[in-house]
């Protein structure tokens, strides 16, 4: 959380040094020999950089030039090198980026001595340089309290800006009538028109509109990096052609044909008298064109279509960017060229920009996206600021990719969606959440951002001109073409894809092209000296914004519901099911060697072995390279989600206290046994102890009532909690009674020694494990004394001896590890008296089905009369049904919580929760045999945990 | 490798299995060009050892269990219409045509491509998917990545889940419930597009 605060202290340090880059620029001069202080961008300005000065050169022949610059233009400029536009941002991420690698180095060095560096943000020293202004004038007394709105102004607006927009989304949020109906982003620029509105009624003027500067610097980012970062891969890459045509091919049609037709219409009169050229209609065009990401992710979020409809349309508006910004920048050159001006040469440079534009911008997300996974690796010993290298060179990313003059946005995209699979593995499991968590709150964040503030800019009466030709028909042409595009490049597509898309997704595709704020910010950033009628062009974008957002938005999901368009389901992920895609995916990739095709299996598999063999090596942590299959981080996910459920559960029941006591006997038992008897030999020394008295308490009376024996529970436990407290106390690591820190920035987890957190993790892990499963089989001790009083040692010679030697024995030693459970807790006086027939009690927190004991291993004709008796009269005991009643789900989802480590029966008890018992016992154990039989030819499985009783 | 242009002559039963199969003439040609390629003694049909000889399929951890399900039961070679027919159930799903019901069913139905897919697991063919059948598969393919006792109670979970009558085993109905695991509780239609997605590929002309 600390990182969350941060880095809001970070973004408001940003957005208040772009409206003061002087102070940067100050700041840093020395250090990068900068000199500049020309890069005043004042908040209102539309042309976003002044620059004359460039110095830097990228080998381009017309590099120094700005697109926007002052200076005109004498041809198209490829690549520019724009320095002073990012210049704020730019240098404070590199600095805090700096901090934290001087941070890491000091860290990786031995000298930890010395690692209490100050990884203080250049936002301080900026805070303590303008407080500095506020010291002006001369004082004459002493100032108690003074009144400072000035010294705080900036950032203080921010912030209640930010506030205003949250709470708005909070109130918007709480009716959930009107959010089913009315998409979000629709409500939050009402919600903005509203609060326009009254700033427009007290300053009679809009003091406040969404900036190219802010919305592009400040607010895009976020968003679009929690886009990749957020990317299903392998959807979106096997869709990749797909979308890469509707991004290329549609965006161009949309641009080309949209301004075409306005400015035919413009030729037969439709317009009136506006001084628009052919050129600039294809500028404007240009930008209504791209379909935007912001927009398609808030309307779609709550439709929820299906995924392949869903990647298109959402990858289609984040690869579009490319097109947008080279379409934008080339008409906009066009523009200051002037008509006369253009021949071949420069339009083929045009068409070479793209290719740099687009390839460059993706390559330079790629390079920082393995930048990011690189040093991700080895952020062990600063888990607490790891999550905010991602941010920082994401930014980064961004920001170089711009100030390159490429495509910001894909770049951002592509350092996403590279580092993703990377970081999650490398990161500890915290700090993934931590990214996670940021990453959807400053993307949510700047989204409701953006949908306010495009509210507010529409209440200012200066850029409001209307001309209705122009509007309605840039309206009807950005639908019509957009409905041809997609229908004619599906029917193409249609001809080579495996999967056809279907009509109504079509239909759904050409009608989600919504446009956004990319739009909005690309017509603000227009050149009102060239383009005379900037302000219609920016009332007509902000209407088409508004039409898409609002209308298309809110009829979307009819539309979606009334076309019966295939929905997302949102089902729960199952285990086999990954299974079965691996081996689908195996098999296809299989049948196309043998068919000697080279399909796109074919690539993915060759892309999957390089991967696997050279970047996993380089940019995944050794300890992280292991587990990574899917299947296996699946199944994980869902034992964590059983466990959790199962704690939940246990409480709800009431405690879980009895998982304790027992496992912390058991597992001990368990353990030493297997792994720890030459660790500690004194533990067998006492284990030795309780085999011998085992014998002795073998002989209980069945017989008992339910006062007695809640009573002896409790006596039970209480004896098991000093037993093994002094087990724990005498065997575990020691804990060092060192005076610690309370509080430490820079740990989560203070007062832990990492011997001792290894240890205690290790143990209790383990010991988790296995008493889960002993513990829903039953749970009292006592029950198994009184279960099988005899025949336990006939067990034990007849199965346990020799299955023992090949540790594949299910019942020998499981008894025995009872009884010892029983003897440690000196138990023997209450077992051998009392028979604990009735172990569901409620409250006792055992009565749930889950926990229900399995009788499996006794050999069934064994089984006690009265137990027998017992467990098939299902109206008294069977605690199944009763518990099912209550609670449904429960065994479905706690059976398949399949222990770490196996054991064939653990869940038997699960499935059969209605039959009896006695029939259960013998088909169990039949099977088993069988199986044995048949699985010879496996390796001896473990040894099972003790999973009954 | 001597395989020369093959010509449309050269292929025993080509009209019978265009009907069969529904693929289509240069389908078929470049099939046989393959079949002929992977045939290295032209013998005219081939062995297990022939398919062990194509490098990537050597890499693919079922890669056996594929092989095998080219060969029918007890036999040790196959020849170039079994091939077809076997390759046929990789074929897309064409939703255009639809055959009447008393002809045979194709072997790219829904049906047929999940039989194949059943059958890469169910190598002593009882019809049933048992523990230790998936298991093997498990360890195919994850053998490097988990210990040996994870795989165990992966293969017991995945089990569990689809075990529908608690016989610890796996049917083809059940088989065929998991896959469409997704799809359980919606239309119809959606599960022939997805195991049609799963278990197709383009075939080039």
């Amino acid at each position: 959380m600390a990182v969350t605060w941060r880095f809001a202290l970070f973004l408001s340090v940003l957005l208040m040094l772009a409206t003061h880059p002087s102070l940067a620029s100050d700041e840093h001069s020395s250090d990068h020999g900068e000199t500049s202080t020309s890069t005043s961008t004042s908040s209102s300005s539309s042309s976003s950089d002044s620059g004359h000065d460039v110095t830097g050169d990228t080998g381009h022949d017309d590099s120094g030039h700005d697109a926007h610059g002052g200076e005109p233009i004498t041809t198209l400029p490829i690549v520019t090198w724009k320095w002073h536009h990012v210049t704020a941002p730019y240098l404070v991420a590199l600095w805090i980026l700096v901090c934290w690698m001087c941070k890491l180095i000091l860290l990786l060095l031995p000298l930890r001595g010395v690692t209490q560096v100050k990884d203080g943000h250049p936002g301080y020293h900026s805070n303590s340089t303008e407080s500095q202004h506020g010291h002006g004038s001369s004082i004459t007394e002493v100032p108690i309290v003074t009144f400072k709105w000035h010294h705080v102004e900036k950032p203080y607006l921010i912030a209640l800006w930010i506030l205003v927009a949250f709470l708005g989304k909070m109130v918007i949020e709480a009716n959930h009538h009107v959010t089913s109906i009315i998409p979000e982003s629709a409500l939050l620029i009402c919600f903005g028109f509203i609060l326009g509105g009254m700033i427009w009624g007290a300053d009679k003027k809009q003091t406040f509109t969404l900036t190219p500067e802010v919305f592009f610097f400040y607010l895009l980012p976020q968003v679009i990096l929690d886009a990749g970062y957020t990317m299903p891969n392998k959807l979106f890459f096997s869709n990749l052609g797909a979308i890469m045509i509707y991004a290329i091919i549609g965006t161009c049609w949309n641009a080309a044909s949209v301004g075409l037709s306005l400015w035919g219409c413009h030729m037969g009169g439709a317009m009136g008298n506006i001084e628009v050229g052919l050129l600039q209609y294809l500028l404007f065009g240009s930008l209504i064109a791209a379909v935007d990401p912001v927009a398609v992710i808030a309307v779609f979020e709550q439709v929820h279509v299906n995924e392949v409809l869903f990647i298109m349309v959402f990858g289609e508006s984040l690869l579009n960017d490319g097109v947008t910004v080279v379409l934008f920048n080339v008409f906009d050159a066009f523009v200051s060229l002037g008509g006369p001006a253009i021949n071949a040469a420069e339009i083929v440079k045009g068409i070479v920009s793209f290719f740099v534009v687009a390839f460059g911008g993706s390559l330079m997300g790629f390079v920082f996206g393995l930048l990011i996974s690189i040093l991700t690796r080895c952020t062990k010993n600063i888990k607490i600021i790891e999550p905010g290298f991602v941010f920082v060179l994401g930014y980064l990313s961004y920001l170089t990719a711009e100030m390159l003059s490429l495509s910001a946005i894909l770049s951002i995209v592509f350092c996403g969606i590279c580092c993703q699979k990377y970081i999650n593995s490398n990161m500890d499991e915290n700090s993934v959440n931590t990214v996670r968590y940021c990453m959807k709150v400053l993307a949510n964040g700047s989204e409701t951002m953006i949908f306010v503030f495009l509210g507010i800019s529409a209440i200012d009466k200066e850029i409001w001109v209307w001309n209705t030709g122009f509007i309605l028909l840039t309206l009807l042409f950005i639908i019509v073409y957009r409905i041809i595009g997609v229908f004619f490049l599906t029917w193409i597509l249609n001809k080579f894809r495996l999967v056809p898309i279907e009509f109504i997704d079509q239909v759904i595709m050409s009608y989600g092209g919504l446009r956004g704020a990319v739009a909005y910010g690309l017509a603000v950033m227009l050149d009102g000296s060239k383009i005379k009628e900037k302000n219609l062009m920016i009332s007509t974008t902000l209407i088409v914004v508004y039409f898409t957002v609002i209308f298309q938005g809110i009829t979307m999901k009819p539309l979606v519901m009334w076309l019966k368009v295939k929905r997302a389901q949102a089902t729960e992920i199952t285990l086999i099911e990954k299974v079965q895609n691996k081996v689908f995916d195996h098999m296809l990739i299989a049948i196309e060697d043998i068919s000697g095709q080279i399909g796109h299996n074919y690539m993915r598999d060759k892309w999957k072995h390089f991967e696997e063999k050279w970047m996993s090596w380089v940019l995944m942590k050794p300890s992280a390279r292991k587990s990574r299959d899917h299947v296996f981080s699946v199944f994980h996910q869902l034992n964590l989600k059983d466990a959790l459920s199962y704690v939940a559960e246990g409480e709800r029941r009431g405690s879980l206290e009895f998982i304790r006591n027992e496992s912390a006997i058991v597992n001990f038992k368990k353990k030493f046994e297997e792994d720890y008897d030459v660790v500690m030999p004194d533990i067998m020394a006492d284990m030795s102890d309780d085999r011998g008295d085992m014998s002795d308490i073998r002989n209980p009376v069945p017989s008992v009532s339910l006062e007695m024996h809640e009573q002896t529970m409790k006596g039970v436990r209480e004896t098991e909690d000093v037993n093994s407290h002094h087990l724990l106390h005498q065997h575990l690591y020691k804990s060092r009674k060192q005076h610690r820190h309370r509080y430490s920035r820079s740990h989560f987890n203070i007062n832990e020694d990492e011997n001792e957190v290894q240890e205690i993790f290790q143990r209790t892990m383990r010991s988790r494990l296995e008493s889960f499963k002993s513990a829903k089989m039953g749970v009292a001790p006592p029950k198994t004394i009184s279960k099988h009083p005899k025949k336990d040692q006939q067990q034990k010679m007849a199965n346990g001896k020799p299955m023992d030697k090949t540790k594949s024995s299910h019942s020998g030693d499981e008894d025995f590890e009872f009884s010892e459970a029983d003897s440690a807790s000196g138990f023997e006086a209450s077992g051998q008296s009392f028979p604990m027939r009735v172990t569901y009690r409620p409250g006792a927190g055992i009565e749930n089905p889950a926990f229900m004991p399995d009788m499996d291993p006794m050999a069934p004709l064994q089984i006690p009369p009265w137990l027998a008796e017992a467990e098939l009269d299902s109206s008294t005991v069977a605690p199944s049904q009763r518990a099912q009643v209550r609670l449904p789900w429960t065994p479905n989802n706690l059976r398949r919580l399949a222990p770490l480590r196996i054991s064939t029966r653990s869940t038997d008890s699960f499935m059969m929760a209605d039959t009896p018992a006695i029939l259960q016992v013998q088909q169990q154990q039949q099977r088993r045999r069988r199986e044995r039989d048949e699985d010879f030819d496996l390796p001896p499985p473990p040894p099972p945990p003790p999973t009954d009783m | 490798m001597g395989s020369s242009r093959s010509r449309m002559d050269d292929i025993p039963h080509a009209q019978q299995l265009i009907h069969e199969t529904d693929f289509s003439a240069a389908h078929l040609l470049r099939l046989h060009q393959r079949f002929k390629f992977l045939d290295k003694y032209q013998t005219g049909e081939l062995r297990p050892r022939d398919f062990g000889a194509i490098p990537a399929l050597a890499l693919n951890p079922i890669g056996d269990r594929i092989i095998g399900a080219f060969f029918s039961p007890g036999r040790e070679t196959l020849d170039f219409p079994s091939f077809v027919r076997i390759l046929a159930h990789f074929r897309p799903t064409d939703p255009n045509r639809s055959r009447d019901s008393t002809q045979q069913e194709l072997a790219n139905s829904r049906t047929r491509k999940l039989k194949f897919a059943f059958q890469l697991y169910d190598q002593d063919r009882d019809g049933k998917i048992s523990r230790a059948e998936l298991l093997q598969v498990l360890r195919a393919m994850l053998e490097t990545q988990v210990v040996e006792e994870q795989l165990q109670s992966i293969a017991e979970r995945a089990i569990q889940e689809a075990d529908l009558d608690k016989d610890d085993a796996i049917s083809f109905d059940e088989f065929r419930r998991i896959v469409f695991f997704f799809f359980v509780f919606c239309l119809q239609s959606l599960e022939k597009v997805n195991i049609d997605h799963k278990m197709s590929i383009r075939f080039l002309k």
